[in-house]
């Protein structure tokens, strides 16, 4: 290994990492590095691999093949603890885990001291305060370090996790999509430690898939798909190459993958829509055949538009058109007998039963919305129910034993499978579908876009998705949303795929700009 | 690796875990736990619960034990009873058994409708307390007959099911403590007309004058009469009530949405389900149910004693709660419910007969219920 300079050595070195899942192969040949002071970005989009080889640097996930060299010398790093002893510190991305909840800030700042019993035996108040403050320090942090870790908001919960990492001496810190439940001005504070902790020397190894951070923090971008890296940009960036490497085909061809009816009867019209007081309005049309995508950023007011087409919300001002008619549902009875479904996010809260409840199976939990139509006396009607269910396995490809298999026994694949066709089970007018590929491996993304662009005819769709990829394959149309309006309308049909990337890149960089005025 | 070479199930599952990693925000809790647990040998445990392939195996002895194990504890019950006293099994013996676990049977089925909606009903002994004060004040001092009696008895007992279920529902009154709170108010009110005293015919008031009515014979034969002369009628009705409960609850679309509405709300409402009016009859259900429980007593004891049906609760909730471990079915079921009534019933039986003292109840009655919840939530629970 030429060794030229004591610089040049990365701090941290990942090489030839593989690691499969039984058949499934996460990484295949991963090589990143990460020198003193860089802030290196790895993009990829879901399943890409991201969060495994973040997981393999810092000890929490052992690599089946492949080496790790810490400043030039192979390690094996079996434990998280392992990782810290060699100076490579993961802030994981749950703010839920990020600290005790119960504890002061103080104590939370120094936990780590503490649980290791390095601290020493009295952990007397003012020692805690003391040595808290100076972990504070080390990052320029300044807040009341007397309260509750649980009385402070995800941005300061995230720096008060990175404060401890650094204070433990890191050398490499990872931040698995630290700006994911940031609002823009608290993401603006943790861009300003990024800075700091670069001028340290720290090296940074930033997951992240939103465009804004990685323009305004990366020295180096890395792009992972189906486990290996397919890109590997020192500056200058260029932000869309890396984007279509992520999704790693050619723009053109996904324009013409989608032939929907390019003028088929409106199914929902928006009229001067405004959706918070102070955001502004916007309107929008969906067709017959056609699948509309909104994506945008965590916040930006995608579901929210879905809830209040659905009747969870109202609309401030403005209205909604449904076939020719305003519609203001009062709920979800109302939404589903009208033909307006929705799939809401996150499939263990917004629709599946715990497995021992009565109708927590796949038959159960498809015939549910629709069992006023199915069950028309009160009675359930079994054959009825199996029948459907018996459909919906075959249509859609769902892995199970039998169709009285309750969820907890799918993979989460087969599970969005379930609340997919349990929505395309009855005849409707309008589906929304919010985040419907959260947790879903690449093979069932496939069969769910396909079963999604198979409506049944004079029905459209409405895919909300903050993933840009997702948006570009199950889509006709997108629509970019930013503070609870529409900020454009692409038409893939037309080759607009590239301008919408661009858009993309454009629309978060203004938020960006605004952001930084607001700040300073 | 410890995963590297599990079963189907177990691959697909994995899959997913690793690959939705950066994005899972999921609650299911084999979801949520994988991901994060560093030692990966404890994974991988995790990850086999859970999995198809376990439950392809063939039912073990667990399972069969889980499924039937109160049958089986009943039986050996009879078995032991009879052999020390032969008058056990006698069939005027079990019918007793019946006609008291009738009343605690009706308010367990009442109980178990609010636990299927994830609540939890501790006034229904009160309310049956109450209607039997109620009923008695009624017939004895504003002399109403039987018909009248009953309606307001069952009317009375609909709107306190009524105010538990707004107290829950509008003010949002966590259920426990809006039916504890039912509980002590009921348990209050039911003292003020007689002046803390029972209410029998020829009751003073307390403005000193005497009462002149009586208990309406039409009524007291509602808790005394007997079908086929030996079946006492409560509990002929009782057992057609648990049949309707059953029926409604298990194969009906009614039944299904109590239940979704109590395994997750949000889902339920999001399927177009009416949540809070479901959450609010289930309340009317179960406070009318212990009311007409609270006629029975009256019926049969035909007078209202203020410490009458103060077992009624442990008794109701022990009979609901052993019902999660009948069949292996780890919820609140209306059949199980019913078994479990008439497994109290049985034992309390047997220990009387036995010559068991009786201040020693209450702490069997605790034993079985722990014994039944251990079997449920221990025995069965790899097999989830």
């Amino acid at each position: 290994m030429p060794a030229s300079s004591h610089h040049d050595i990365p701090s941290l070195q990942l090489v030839d990492i593989c690691k499969a899942y039984g058949p499934v192969r996460v990484l295949n040949q991963a090589r990143i590095s990460v020198r003193q002071g860089e802030v290196v970005a790895l993009m990829g989009a879901n399943g890409a691999g991201k969060s495994t080889l973040a997981k393999i640097a810092a000890g929490v996930v052992e690599p089946d093949n492949g080496q790790i060299l810490v400043a030039g010398k192979e390690v094996r790093l079996a434990s998280p603890r392992i990782a810290r002893q060699h100076g490579i510190v993961i802030v994981h991305q749950s703010t839920n885990e990020l600290g005790a909840p119960g504890l002061s800030v103080a104590e939370n700042l120094v936990l780590d001291d503490l649980c290791a019993g390095t601290f020493g035996t009295l952990a007397g108040k003012r020692k805690v305060k003391q040595r808290a403050k100076a972990v504070a320090a080390g990052i320029g942090l300044e807040l009341d370090i007397e309260q509750d870790f649980e009385e402070l908001g995800p941005a300061h919960r995230q720096l008060v996790a990175i404060a401890r990492a650094v204070a433990t001496k890191a050398a490499v810190l990872i931040l698995d999509e630290p700006t994911a439940s940031l609002s823009a001005g608290e993401a603006a504070r943790l861009f300003a430690v990024v800075d700091r902790l670069r001028g340290l020397g720290v090296g940074i190894l930033y997951i992240s898939h939103r465009l804004e951070d990685i323009r305004r923090l990366a020295d180096r971008i890395v792009v992972l798909r189906n486990g290996r890296i397919v890109a590997n940009q020192v500056c200058p960036l260029d932000l869309p190459a890396a984007i279509k490497a992520m999704i790693g085909r050619d723009l053109d061809a996904i324009g013409r993958e989608h032939k929907g009816p390019s003028s088929g009867k409106a199914v929902l019209t928006l009229r001067q829509v405004r959706l918070l007081p102070g955001a502004p309005k916007f309107d929008l049309t969906v067709a017959t055949g056609q699948v509309l995508a909104l994506t945008g950023a965590l916040g930006s007011g995608k579901s929210r538009l879905l809830g209040a087409i659905f009747g969870l919300t109202r609309i401030v001002e403005g209205e909604i058109v449904l076939s020719e008619r305003i519609w203001q549902p009062r709920g979800p009875q109302e939404a589903i007998a009208a033909g307006v479904f929705m799939a809401g996010e996150d499939r263990w809260r917004s629709s599946l039963l715990p497995p021992a409840t009565p109708g927590g199976d796949i038959a159960g939990t498809i015939a549910f919305p629709h069992r006023r139509r199915w069950f028309p006396t009160g009675l359930v009607d079994e054959s009825r129910e199996q029948l459907a269910a018996q459909q919906s396995i075959r249509a859609l490809g769902i892995r199970c034993r039998s169709s009285r298999d309750t969820l907890d026994l799918l993979s989460g694949g087969n599970q969005q499978k379930v609340v997919i066709a349990r929505w395309q089970a009855a005849s409707y007018r309008l589906l929304l579908l919010d985040e419907p590929f959260q947790g879903v491996d690449v093979g069932a993304r496939r069969d769910l876009i396909t079963a999604i662009r198979t409506g049944p005819p004079d029905s459209a769709t409405l895919v909300a998705t903050s993933d840009v990829e997702e948006a570009l394959e199950v889509a006709d149309l997108v629509a970019v949303m930013r503070n609870h309006t529409v900020a454009g309308l692409y038409d893939l049909r037309n080759g607009d795929s590239a301008s919408f990337l661009a858009a993309i890149s454009v629309v978060e960089h203004d938020e960006t700009s605004d952001l930084e005025r607001a700040v300073l | 690796m410890a995963s590297s070479s599990r079963g189907r199930g177990t691959l697909s599952e994995t899959a997913d875990v690793s690959l939705s990693g950066d994005s899972n925000t999921s609650m299911d809790p084999h979801r949520v736990t994988v991901p994060t647990a560093s030692e990966s040998h404890l994974s991988s445990e995790v990850r086999l619960s859970g999995t198809t392939e376990e439950v392809r195996r063939a039912p073990g002895i667990g399972y069969f034990l889980g499924r039937y194990a109160i049958f089986f504890v009943l039986a050996v019950l009879i078995f032991f009873f009879q052999s020390r006293e032969p008058a056990f099994f006698r069939i005027n013996n079990l019918l007793s058994v019946l006609q008291s676990v009738a009343v605690v049977a009706l308010l367990g089925i009442g109980v178990t409708v609010t636990l299927a909606v994830d609540g939890f009903d501790l006034s229904v002994g009160s309310i049956a307390a109450f209607t039997l004060m109620l009923t008695s004040y009624a017939m004895v001092v504003l002399q109403f007959n039987a018909a009248q009696t009953v309606v307001l008895a069952l009317l009375t007992g609909a709107m306190i099911g009524l105010l538990n279920g707004l107290l829950i529902v509008w003010l949002r009154i966590p259920d426990l403590l809006a039916t504890l709170g039912t509980m002590f108010l009921l348990a209050g009110l039911q003292l003020i007309p007689s002046a803390g005293r029972s209410i029998t015919v020829g009751l003073n008031l307390p403005d000193g004058s005497v009462a002149t009515g009586s208990f309406d014979p039409a009524f007291l034969a509602l808790g005394r009469s007997k079908l086929w002369g030996s079946v006492p009628l409560p509990v002929v009705i009782v057992a057609l009530l648990a049949c309707l409960f059953w029926f409604l609850m298990e194969k009906t679309r009614w039944g299904r949405v109590f239940y979704a509405v109590g395994g997750n709300e949000t889902a339920a409402y999001l399927a177009g389900a009416a949540v809070k009016r479901y959450r609010i009859l289930a309340y009317v259900i179960s406070a009318t149910l212990a009311a007409l429980g609270g006629i029975f007593v009256a019926a049969r004891v035909g007078r209202g004693d203020v410490f009458a049906g103060s077992s009624l609760l442990l008794d109701s909730v022990a009979a609901a709660l052993i019902g999660f471990a009948v069949l292996n079915q780890r919820r609140a079921n209306v059949v199980g419910t019913a078994v479990g009534a008439v497994f109290v019933g049985i034992v309390l039986n047997g220990l009387t007969m036995l010559n068991v003292p009786y201040y020693t109840q209450d702490f069997v009655k605790g034993l079985v219920l722990v014994g039944a919840l251990a079997l449920t939530f221990g025995i069965g629970r790899g097999r989830r």
